[in-house]
């Protein structure tokens, strides 16, 4: 009992003591990350800020972040119709849609492959594969462009899709995804008379799709970014997309600083709509491919 | 004896028409892989070195072999070294900040206690899927020396006056600080991912046994972090050296990149310019070979360097 009495007096306080340094932690945390989001959240406010107002507003000095009273849409109108974002809006969903779909098709066929079935060859040809991650896009761009010539693809869609239309780091992923179904799972409706076709598209496919929704992310991203590739393919006005757009443009509208911000805020606000939604599955898809590479 | 061997061999070939059948299926469907990878990768990186030793132009098209003549020029081309110069200060500079202050982000985070945790999570995470051309525009504007609201919050400190991108000294360290406002978000999320395989358990034991806060992270978290921290320099250091958009993008300047007495200039932009541009394909094709030469050798030095086993039972 008197020892319990005497214990309990300095328990208590190494508690309170533990306690409230580790709250001093957390506090400063909270703090040091609130400071940290505002700095990257600023600038993206500011250029939905800058989009709505009028270019005098916006090149104020002092400057003003906030013009509440002076807000409009009339530079989105403007960019989206005289300036002609719409169609760039379309050559850019296409393209990377189109890319999307292509990537998923051949990855997920080549991982089922490798997943699947033994056959001679297998580690070699995916060593092949694998190797072909580490060229830089750099080196083979001189050459693609060469080859593109030749097939009359310059100025083109295809010449702006095919070099994308597959990925040895999409049939990685897909391997290594498809190597953790449960075997039993296939052979069950192989034994059941299932054809191979059968057992991809209707039990190994929907059992993929964590995997299929990073790698559609992925590509999706890679190429509504992508601005190397445009520019060297890319002539004719109508085939732009909105990353060349944006930089061409401003060749034109020098300065229009208004303009530029609601051509940016054109590419963000879709991409930051569909990633609000299905934030899981940016994330985790992630840190999945960090954890395996 | 004689039907036994007769049903061996008849389950054997079986057995080898199963095989068959299998190898069969997986041709079919990787072919389609393997051929795009054929044509657009592994040909043309073949294809690439056959250019590198030509004087390749397409307009007008003629392309005399010269050997190694392009590789030898892009040891005495000023243009090159101080492109390779911007490239290697761009990713030395870059890398380690974004490292070290995701890291301490991700740790801050991986408290359980912390409110917001998952709002924090987004919040960091937006620069990530922005795209890379309107970021650059945004920080372009940002960075302006007289209205820019960079300048504007650097005069509250009493700091006034510097050019950032019209400047030769700030010009490209403002674009590193784009780089590591843009990539913090991914590395923390990867490192977070990290952390959270850490058991637990060994926090604790390493508190019973009297550590304190710097020595948990000294002994145990660090060391057991190494897969992640491999991971993310090497993947950030190749993405470093490749960096082209910003560049472009906020150092533009009457259509020619590279900014100020050329203190932007990096690699990639470099090669596109003196292929696309001056229609020098022979010589930008072996420049993309240094290129590539450099990402292989920094890669291979970095996991010699930083892969070591860890290993607590």
């Amino acid at each position: 009992m008197t020892e319990i009495a005497l214990q309990r007096p300095s328990a208590m306080a190494f508690l309170r003591r533990h306690s409230r340094a580790e709250l001093a932690v957390l506090v400063l945390g909270f703090l040091i990350l609130m400071l940290g989001a505002v700095w990257m959240l600023l600038p993206l406010v500011w250029m939905l800020s800058a989009s709505l107002m009028p270019l005098s507003e916006v090149i104020k000095v002092p400057p003003i972040w906030f013009a509440p009273a002076k807000y409009s849409l009339n530079n989105y109108i403007e960019v989206w119709g005289r300036v002609g974002f719409a169609r760039f809006f379309f050559n850019s969903v296409f393209v990377a849609g189109t890319i999307t779909a292509a990537q998923l098709l051949t990855s997920s066929m080549a991982g089922f492959a490798f997943a699947r079935y033994q056959f001679p060859g297998r580690m070699l040809i995916f060593i092949l594969i694998l190797s072909t991650m580490m060229i830089p896009f750099q080196v083979i761009m001189i050459p693609l462009f060469i080859m593109m010539a030749r097939l009359h693809m310059v100025n083109t869609y295809s010449g702006m899709i095919l070099p994308a239309i597959v990925t040895p780091f999409g049939i990685f992923m897909m391997r290594q995804f498809m190597l953790g179904v449960p075997k039993p799972l296939l052979e069950a409706a192989r034994i059941d008379g299932a054809s191979e076709p059968y057992i991809f598209t209707r039990i190994m496919l929907p059992l993929c799709k964590p995997a299929i929704a990073a790698l559609a992310i992925f590509a999706f991203l890679g190429s509504w970014d992508n601005f190397l590739w445009p520019l060297i393919i890319i002539n004719s006005k109508q085939l732009w997309t909105l990353p060349i757009a944006m930089s061409r443009f401003t060749e034109q509208y020098i300065s229009q600083t208004h303009l530029q911000m609601a051509g940016a805020s054109i590419m963000f606000l879709p991409v930051l709509f569909v990633f609000l939604l299905m934030q899981r599955n940016f994330i985790e898809g992630i840190a999945l491919t960090g954890l395996k590479g | 004896m004689a039907t036994a061997a007769k049903a061996f061999a008849i389950t054997r070939q079986r057995w080898s028409r199963q095989q068959r059948r299998e190898a069969l299926w997986a041709y079919a469907f990787l072919s389609p892989a393997f051929f795009f990878l054929l044509a657009l990768i592994m040909f043309p990186i073949l294809f690439a070195f056959w250019i590198s030793l030509h004087d390749w132009s397409l307009i007008p098209r003629h392309f005399p072999f010269i050997g190694l003549q392009n590789y030898l020029e892009t040891l005495r081309d000023p243009l090159t070294i101080k492109s390779l110069r911007n490239t290697l200060f761009y990713t030395v500079g870059a890398v380690p900040v974004s490292m070290a202050v995701s890291l301490i982000l991700a740790l801050i985070m991986n408290q359980e206690k912390l409110p917001f945790r998952t709002w924090f999570r987004t919040a960091y995470f937006i620069p990530v899927i922005t795209s890379w051309v309107a970021v650059s525009f945004v920080w372009l504007w940002l960075f302006e020396p007289r209205w820019g609201l960079v300048n504007s919050f650097l005069g509250w400190f009493g700091i006034t006056g510097i050019k950032w991108l019209a400047s030769p000294v700030w010009a490209l360290p403002a674009i590193m600080l784009v780089a590591v406002w843009k990539g913090l978000g991914y590395n923390m999320v990867i490192f977070l991912a990290g952390l959270q395989g850490i058991p637990r358990e060994m926090h604790e034991a390493a508190k019973i046994d009297g550590a304190n806060r710097w020595q948990s992270f000294w002994f145990i978290t660090f060391p057991l972090l190494n897969p992640t921290v491999v991971f993310i320099t090497v993947t950030a250091v190749i993405g470093s050296l490749q960096v082209f958009t910003p560049a472009v993008i906020m150092t533009t300047v009457q259509g020619e990149a590279g900014g100020p007495i050329n203190s932007t200039r990096v690699m990639v932009y470099h090669i596109y310019s003196t292929a696309f541009r001056y229609n020098r394909l022979g010589y930008g094709a072996a420049l993309a070979f240094v290129l590539f030469a450099l990402i292989l050798v920094v890669t291979l030095m970095q996991l010699r360097l930083t892969q070591r086993e860890v290993e607590y039972t």
